[in-house]
């Protein structure tokens, strides 16, 4: 009935390689794009802008970052949020020093710093694997935190050690601003959709190209990878620069666009860099769609709860905060035995259902 | 299925929306996570006194309060989703208990128009009215806070600290180190060192800090702590027997529960407090009112605890400065900006306090456009290995060394942010 390839024709290379070959798939993704770009920056309100929205597109980049590395690579990392931080403190220290810059060249700059820290701390990984290299990682977040606590030049050395965003513009002769406590929320939603956008276009064609190829290459089996060509070198640094650039992008938005102000421990902790792996691994290993599908579980899902308890049902605050957890944490742990290949496998089994829809076989 | 979400969860947002003519107060409390020992005392206090006004005395100037809570669990991030939620119910005034949280606030309030009230916390210099209109930290802040202990240190040494040593244990967060500044130049203005350790987040791992202090035997440790670190730092300096009469904590680090579990060996343990310790008029009045009659926020078991009657002055002070808005406005249901200008021409006398049931519970202070920060007194309290007890009146600060340091930090703050001064066109 739903996605079927019947009378869909393809004529050329291209249009069969393409991301979307159904044609339902197709026009599901235009209305997504058209509903996403078109019509919820018309009916935005605050609430769902900064509680529901933006956190969700910021989160979705970090966890296309990670799943980069750790779905399409196979190197785990429990650096996110340090990398994060480096994202957020860069953008920091060039909006304060550069106060005419745009944001969307903080931004992609805070990206590219984040890379070649990526990048540095990615070395390891060449000689090491799995479980090691979970702890060098590691050792890159507690680092990178300590970094940004200690040295007062990172925070321009205010009392307190927070950091906080001035008010900057979209981009050059604009005069939309899309941090400060002045942005108009549709704008900042618009800024984080278009990077959302333009970032899961880029991954998805990356990581489908040869250079995905090498990373899958590598993840399923380093040394037979390496007996057909692959440089494991090139596959391990390029996916931590890549990665690195979507988690700098992440934290650099978290902090510019939806926070405002930011302490790096409690903003990049440990906790972080968990909360972003769980996105991976509840959404699916190694698919774009399973991070988005992770971002939102995460980051949607509590808010709901929260809304649920204590508005419709309503719960005590505190109580609904420990049920939160409960539920969460159990959903999780269903998900897990239900599908251990996360959502974006739930999706694509249900793709398959509706192919057949109403015949069982 | 991210369509079916949204759909479901407008639901569940539109089923929240509030009712009409209250003076909605919203409370960002904790009552989860490792502040929750702090979070609970004070959330009770300050929505058991609302509930309390509701019920003697028929609201404030006959508008019902209420009190809608918003879990933070002390988190920056939920602290925005609970403000953002909460903003549309006509919010009054915003009193988060989190130093990081208000970072966030001052600038969201200032442009939504709606007061921040940060008592004792948040960001010090705010208490400079002229560039942070909105934002107001009277009766006291951090800073006052580290002064007043150097003074009371001084009077105790004669007036002099020369060659001594004092050390800062704090909350490596922007909370726990507000205080380094002010302390660094009092160092500096009566020569004692001065030595910073710092305890990460949440606070239970204090080992190497205790370790080097028991190396370097400070003269006394002064601590910038919250929740569970407390509990521990008192812990640990029971275990390496550092002579309790000279640790001292500011007035996040002296409640009840921080010492009870420590018991008698706590015993000499020192720390400030912005309130009067003992009982009161208005706690019976609570008791009757509110508790028997089921409508306390939590089990009713913090009555009078130091946190707890810090949480219902909080709630005082707001509600006399609702009173004060409709004095001043002639309109009953009021809103934010009124509420704004009332909290700016605040006046807390003794009479106010005695009428309130709470005599003496604070110092007597006025709020002006330039000066949002109120006297900054505060008491010394030391525990006694069963209960607090008030060593002294209220001491002064040093206004000499914090309001250059106040002025210093908010001008900075206007260049980056391109505020003008408020007050002068006024």
């Amino acid at each position: 009935m739903f996605y079927r390839e019947a009378g869909d024709f393809k004529t050329s290379y291209s249009a069969d390689s393409a991301t979307f070959p159904i044609l339902f798939d197709r026009y599901r993704y235009y209305l997504v794009l058209i509903v996403g770009a078109g019509i919820i920056p018309f009916v935005l309100n605050d609430y769902w802008a900064n509680s529901i929205l933006i956190p969700f597109l910021i989160y979705a980049i970090a966890a296309m970052g990670l799943n980069i590395l750790t779905g399409y690579c196979g190197q785990v990392s429990l650096g996110t949020g340090g990398f994060m931080a480096v994202g957020a403190y860069t953008s920091y220290k060039l909006m304060t020093a550069f106060p005419g810059l745009d944001m969307i060249s903080v931004t992609l700059l805070s990206g590219l710093m984040t890379a070649m820290v990526g990048l540095a701390f990615g070395l390891p990984s060449l000689r090491i694997k799995g479980f090691y290299l979970a702890v060098a990682t590691l050792a890159a977040q507690f680092f990178l935190v300590w970094l940004f606590n200690k040295v007062g030049w990172f925070y321009n050395y205010s009392a307190s050690g927070q950091i906080s965003a001035p008010t900057r513009d979209f981009f050059y002769f604009t005069n939309i601003a899309v941090t400060g406590p002045s942005a108009e929320s549709w704008a900042k939603y618009l800024f984080c959709f278009m990077f959302v956008f333009v970032l899961a276009w880029v991954a998805r064609n990356l990581t489908r190209g040869s250079m995905g190829r090498q990373w899958m290459a590598i993840r399923d089996m380093d040394i037979a990878a390496e007996i057909i060509g692959v440089n494991p070198l090139k596959a391990k640094l390029t996916a931590f620069a890549v990665s690195s650039f979507y988690v700098g992008i992440s934290g650099a938005l978290l902090f510019t666009v939806y926070l405002g102000a930011v302490e790096v421990g409690e903003a990049y902790g440990i906790t972080k860099s968990f909360l972003v792996l769980f996105m991976i691994i509840i959404g699916g290993l190694g698919s774009i769609f399973g991070s988005f599908a992770g971002a939102a579980f995460m980051v949607i899902l509590p808010v709901f709860l929260r809304n649920f308890l204590t508005g419709t049902m309503n719960w005590d605050s505190a109580l609904a905060t420990h049920f939160e957890f409960v539920i969460v944490g159990g959903l999780i742990m269903f998900f897990l035995i239900v599908e251990p290949h996360g959502l974006a496998r739930l999706w694509a089994l249900v793709k398959d259902k509706l192919r057949l829809w109403p015949f069982p076989h | 299925m991210k369509k079916l979400t949204i759909l479901v969860l407008s639901a569940a947002v539109a089923a929240g929306s509030p009712a009409a003519a209250e003076l909605v107060f919203p409370s960002l409390s904790y009552r989860t996570g490792p502040f929750a020992a702090g979070g609970i005392p004070f959330a009770d206090g300050y929505s058991d006194y609302m509930a309390l006004l509701n019920v003697r005395d028929g609201g404030i100037g006959g508008v019902m309060t209420s009190v809608p809570e918003c879990e933070t669990a002390y988190n920056t991030e939920r602290g925005v989703e609970c403000y953002e939620s909460t903003r549309g119910l006509g919010a009054l005034v915003y009193q988060p208990l989190s130093t990081g949280i208000t970072y966030q606030l001052i600038p969201r309030t200032t442009v939504d128009g709606i007061p921040l009230h940060t008592m004792g916390y948040g960001r010090t210099s705010a208490a400079n009215g002229d560039v942070f209109s909105h934002t107001f930290n009277y009766p006291a802040n951090y800073w006052d806070a580290a002064s007043i202990i150097v003074n009371q240190l001084l009077e105790e040494n004669d007036g002099s600290l020369e060659g001594q040593t004092i050390a800062l244990l704090y909350h490596n967060s922007a909370y726990g180190r507000e205080p380094i500044r002010t302390l660094e130049t009092l160092a500096e203005m009566h020569d004692f060192e001065f030595l910073q350790l710092a305890v990460d987040h949440p606070g239970q791992e204090q080992g190497n800090q205790w370790l080097q202090i028991r190396r370097e035997r400070p003269d006394y440790v002064v601590m910038w702590g919250w929740g569970v670190m407390n509990q521990v730092a008192i812990q640990e300096a029971i275990n390496i027997r550092y002579p309790m009469e000279n640790f001292i904590g500011n007035w996040w680090s002296g409640a009840d529960h921080d010492v009870e579990s420590a018991g008698a060996d706590a015993a000499g343990y020192r720390s400030l407090n912005m309130n009067r310790l003992g009982d009161m008029p208005v706690f019976a009045e609570i008791q009757e009112l509110v508790i028997d009659a089921g409508l306390n926020a939590g089990d009713g078991s913090n009555l009078g605890n130091v946190l707890y009657t810090r949480g219902m002055y909080a709630a005082f002070l707001a509600a006399e400065a609702a009173a004060l808005a409709q004095e001043m406005s002639g309109v009953a249901d009021i809103d934010a900006s009124m509420m704004r200008d009332a909290m700016e021409a605040l006046e807390i006398t003794n009479e106010i306090m005695e009428a309130a049931g709470m005599p003496g519970i604070g110092p007597e202070f006025a709020v002006t456009c330039e000066d949002h920060g109120g006297t900054g007194m505060a008491i010394m309290q030391q525990w006694d290995g069963e209960a607090w007890v008030t060593l002294t009146d209220f001491i002064a600060p040093d206004d000499s060394v914090t309001q250059p340091l106040i002025d210093e930090d908010s001008a900075q703050y206007a260049a980056e942010n391109g505020i003008t001064s408020q007050c002068s066109d006024s």
